[in-house]
């Protein structure tokens, strides 16, 4: 099962290829990583999304605690939470196919950033599921390239992941 | 108190209680070197290698208790240390090793001797830091020695660039009483409730087991262990790393399990309705296959790490806690209640394991042409009173000494199980010795594992450490021969030791006493007389036979039941 897990790291040199180096020595998945600092400047907030058989997620976290750099963990998807990620993807855009994109990106609630006479880059925001679909109803054809920013979460409500 | 780098670790390490380092010079420590020649409470051991640099601060460190220290330089010192570091790593040893790193502003310029020792020692340790200023100096070692000792222990690597222990550069001094880490609180108490939940199951056992491991050494557990398992009148059986924390020689003690443990042992874990794990991690080498695993049994599991439940065994009642604390809750709460297991439940569970244990499955054929390995274990015990500390390599021998040396004590028997080190055993010993010069030490190898510290002969040369080596040479790698032996057709692939040297002699060369053992009725003989030499190390070369195999064994993709026992015992 696909997991969330947020994580306040020690914002210090070698903490990221620790986490890192954990996932590739032991062999867990990765679907996406993603690092920043927070508004406290020692600590960043990293995002995991992982997947695994119940058994494999326990080790992951138990592994990922055992750290020294990491100061305080949340499996994101063992609550209720908002996950969002952000997508750049260029497109071409020619003839009728220009008036097409144009009207999925308002569907899909994105932001046309860039336009030239055959492309498009648009912007859209959304959680894993949202952006996967709006890449299938572009269609590959269409894609001449896409970057995405990997999730990032946060659970809702007033409780939050603080040290 | 102003004072550099240099000066700054050696007041460190003197605040630490350190009373000796493991290390060698170069380039990058000179610095360091230079303050260590300028002080006398901490005394330096000039080993020949650096990675017996590390295996020695460990056989200290698992003869203690107390962190080994190592000190190295950069480049070529620091990867020579990986392979010490990675072995205290896999046997959870605390260990504090310093490496010089270049200077500050040369980092990342493929300098001379400059490599990324945080990154390559990041998988094999417990925690490292590269030092990021001569303020933070203090802090980082009192950090350290605090990670390496508490919790599970492990390794801790600090890198020190160069330019942080100048002469004459100077900061004001004072070492930290305390440590504060907000990422990073070792567990201690183990949860009351799921002790009570364990106790219950544990007292309704028919058949129950304890099986312990190296974290009963490591967590200076024996006395709570024997009590815990003395008021109950269960079997016990521990792990390679485990010998020594129950009495091998008390009628309780099954033996070690695993690939090469006792029938009995492993016979009761594989029938057993209730085990109870205790500082033990479901190693390989001990479940056999997984799948058919303790298939009667509910499962209760102590350990300090979190991360140890549950990852090769899925257990039923976990508990996070020291041991001692642990095995001391149990206890008492074991005498404070009326409830026990069906005395008739226990009587027959008893007659099974004995049925098991008339079998004698350590029993071996007797030879009066050659030299059983076994054999001159056994009589290693008897001339030592079973009452040495006894190091080891990796190998046939190490599974000998393991099975024929019964140790009644912990932090007795010193051996490298989680990685598998050969050329632990020498370097090791010398750690061993110098903790404890009064003792006797004897290091159990063979004439390939030897071969790959053997310089060490030197450093113990130079230090007088008048350790015992106890080579039992069958001019194999005796077993990887024998898992060819097994699994490959007989194909003795570079499985051969061609072109030894003359041991003797060269034990010779570095000013020892060397010794050469052919006949069966010699071993014992010799043995006194190497043991009476009380203030020389002596280099036995027994000649052994090369067809001897470790029994029994639980092969691969075996489990428990499914044990290879002698054939010659089956004949007899």
């Amino acid at each position: 099962m696909r997991h969330v897990i947020s994580i306040l790291l020690e914002n210090e040199s070698g903490a990221l290829s620790r986490v890192a180096g954990l996932f590739s020595a032991r062999g867990y998945n990765i679907e996406s990583l993603t690092v920043a600092p927070t508004d406290d400047s020692t600590l960043s907030r990293m995002t995991i999304v992982t997947s695994g058989t119940d058994a494999v997620i326990e080790q992951i976290i138990k592994q990922l605690n055992k750290l020294v750099s990491v100061a305080k963990l949340s499996d994101l998807s063992e609550i209720d939470f908002i996950e969002r990620e952000i997508m750049l993807i260029k497109v071409r855009a020619v003839d009728q196919g220009r008036e097409e994109v144009k009207r999925l990106t308002d569907i899909f609630r994105g932001r046309i950033l860039d336009v030239t006479d055959s492309s498009y880059v648009i912007e859209v925001t959304g959680d894993d599921y949202k952006l996967r679909a709006f890449v299938d109803a572009l269609g590959a054809d269409n894609i001449l390239e896409v970057a995405r920013s990997g999730a990032t979460g946060i659970g809702r409500g007033e409780k939050s992941l603080k040290v | 108190m102003e004072l550099s780098g240099g000066e700054v670790l050696m007041e460190a390490l003197k605040e630490e209680g350190v009373e000796m380092v493991f290390g060698y010079p170069g380039g990058a420590v000179l610095h360091i070197y230079d303050a260590l020649y300028q002080q006398n409470s901490v005394k330096h051991i000039l080993v020949r290698h650096e990675q017996a640099a590390t295996h020695a601060a460990d056989g200290y460190a698992r003869a203690t208790g107390k962190p080994g220290v190592v000190l190295v330089t950069s480049g070529p010192g620091a990867t020579n240390a990986v392979t010490g570091i990675a072995t205290a790593f896999m046997d959870s040893v605390p260990m504090v090793v310093i490496s010089g790193q270049v200077q500050s502003r040369f980092i990342g310029s493929d300098a001379f001797q400059e490599v990324d020792c945080v990154g390559i020692t990041r998988p094999c340790v417990k925690h490292n830091f590269l030092v990021d200023s001569l303020e933070n100096l203090a802090s980082t070692i009192k950090q350290a020695f605090y990670v390496a000792s508490t919790g599970r222990p492990g390794p801790v690597v600090i890198d020190i660039p160069k330019d942080f222990t100048t002469p004459g550069i100077t900061v004001p001094f004072s070492y930290p009483k305390e440590v504060e880490m907000r990422s990073y609180s070792p567990p201690t108490q183990g949860h009351p409730g799921q002790i009570r939940k364990a106790v219950d199951i544990i007292l309704s056992a028919k058949r129950p087991m304890v099986y312990s491991g190296g974290g009963v050494v490591l967590g200076n557990a024996s006395e709570q262990l024997r009590t815990f398992v003395k008021s109950l009148g269960y079997p016990i059986t521990q792990t390679l790393m485990g010998l020594g924390a129950y009495p091998a020689s008390d009628k309780l003690n099954l033996g070690m399990l695993g690939m090469h443990g006792t029938y009995e042992a492993n016979m009761a874990m594989h029938e057993c309705d209730v085990l109870i794990a205790i500082g033990a991690r479901f190693d390989d080498r001990v479940t056999g296959e997984v799948d058919s695993f303790c298939p009667h049994a509910k499962i209760v599991h102590v350990d300090i790490d979190p991360a140890s439940i549950s990852k090769n065994v899925a257990v039923d009642v976990p508990i996070v806690g020291n041991v001692s604390q642990v095995l001391e809750a149990m206890s008492e709460q074991i005498s404070a209640t009326e409830k026990r297991a069906d005395p008739a439940d226990l009587a027959d569970w008893w007659a099974q394991i004995k049925g098991w244990a008339s079998g004698n499955c350590m029993d071996y054929e007797a030879s009066t042409t050659e030299i059983k390995p076994q054999s001159v274990v056994e009589a290693l015990w008897r001339v030592t009173n079973g009452d040495a500390y006894i190091t080891s390599d990796v190998g046939q021998h190490q599974m000998w000494a393991a099975q024929y040396y019964g140790f009644d004590k912990p932090n007795r028997w010193i051996n490298s199980g989680g990685l598998g080190t050969m050329g632990f055993g020498l370097p090791a010993a010398l750690g061993v010795q110098l903790a404890f010069p009064d003792e006797i030490v004897a290091c159990v190898t063979g004439e390939a594992s030897i071969q790959m510290c053997i310089q060490e002969l030197s450093t113990c040369m130079q230090y007088g450490t008048p350790i015992k080596i106890i080579n039992l040479n069958n001019r194999y790698m005796g077993m990887v021969r024998q898992w060819q032996e097994f699994s490959y057709e007989k194909r003795y692939s570079h499985s051969y030791m061609d072109a030894l040297p003359d041991f003797v002699k060269l034990t010779e060369s570095y000013g020892h006493v060397g010794m050469h053992i052919e006949n069966p009725a010699d071993v014992e003989g010799a043995l006194k007389e190497a043991f009476a030499l009380k203030d020389r190390l002596v280099f036995m070369n027994f000649v052994t036979d090369q067809t001897e195999n470790v029994y029994p064994m639980i092969e691969a993709g075996k489990g428990h039941h499914e044990m290879r026992l002698n054939p010659a015992r089956e004949l007899a």
